[in-house]
């Protein structure tokens, strides 16, 4: 389930509408995903707080957009462009990956509630193949 | 047999008061048949399902979103037993429409990200959550009655 060019193109554009808001995405979602799905607060248990749109759930909201404003940008190679987001991941922070699946899920409830008019079906596919592919580039060096 | 709070009971019935029935069944549907095109194995009689715009204007596909939002709406009537009142259903699907039970969930996340949009801020993460307690529950029940 590669990424076409029309899927890419759909990311991009569908990204140049919603980056300016990626600080907000980013801490809606993972405040959702903490919510939601509550087993994922166990990589979080040094934080102070869990709470949605606490300090450091704002900051780390931030850090993961910054990590998909990244993917958008190596969208041709996204496996060798995060080889070094992997590495972190599967050797420091080994976040079981159906935790992936779960926050992308996350992005794209927020991507629908702030952007109902954008958020297409059609631009809901490619975000969510987008987000399958940043999620398999994250555990390429897994095992 | 599932524990329902009273802010979780509240806030399902809340939800499908808000709603716009005729909109939702049709918008989630046709998001999953298009985000998930393999899903639309199973509606070979709906005729033009080519591309999204064929989907989302297809009268069939929006006559079964109602279908499925009434299905929900059972399950909403029932929640202290949801298991037992979608015992028939269950046994449909499995035996008659032979669904990958798999492809419930994917129906389920187009149902929450539809809802999301509909609700917009009002759809907390704790609204969320209650929500797709829901839709858990309807899809283990779907899911009982298969071999």
């Amino acid at each position: 389930m590669s990424l076409s060019a029309k899927d890419k193109a759909a990311v991009k554009a569908f990204w140049a509408k919603v980056s300016g808001q990626a600080d907000a995405i980013g801490s809606d979602a993972l405040s959702r995903m903490l919510v939601v799905y509550p087993q994922t607060k166990t990589y979080f248990a040094h934080w102070k707080d869990l709470s949605p749109g606490s300090a450091p759930v704002k900051k780390h909201g931030k850090t993961v957009m910054g990590g998909i404003a990244d993917a958008v940008g190596k969208i041709d190679d996204i496996s060798s462009g995060l080889l070094n987001l992997s590495e972190l991941h599967a050797f420091t922070l080994r976040v079981d990956p159906t935790n992936f699946k779960i926050l992308s899920h996350n992005i794209l409830v927020v991507m629908a509630i702030m952007f109902p008019q954008d958020f297409t079906p059609e631009v809901h596919v490619a975000l969510d193949k987008f987000l399958a592919a940043v999620s398999l580039a994250l555990s390429e060096k897994y095992r | 047999m599932v524990k329902w709070s009273d802010f979780e009971r509240a806030t399902i019935q809340d939800i499908f008061s808000k709603i716009d029935k005729d909109v939702v069944g049709q918008a989630a549907l046709s998001r999953c048949l298009i985000v998930y095109p393999w899903t639309q194995r199973y509606f070979g009689s709906f005729g033009n399902l080519y591309n999204a715009a064929a989907i989302t204007s297809n009268p069939k596909v929006a006559a079964h979103g109602k279908v499925v939002i009434g299905g929900l709406e059972k399950a909403l009537q029932n929640m202290d037993n949801i298991k037992q009142a979608y015992t028939d259903l269950s046994v449909l699907h499995s035996e008659k429409l032979q669904v990958d039970p798999d492809n419930f969930k994917l129906l389920a996340d187009c149902l929450t990200i539809v809802v999301a949009s509909n609700l917009g801020i009002s759809f907390t993460p704790e609204v969320q959550a209650a929500f797709q307690k829901f839709l858990d529950v309807v899809v283990a029940a779907l899911r009982k009655q298969y071999y």
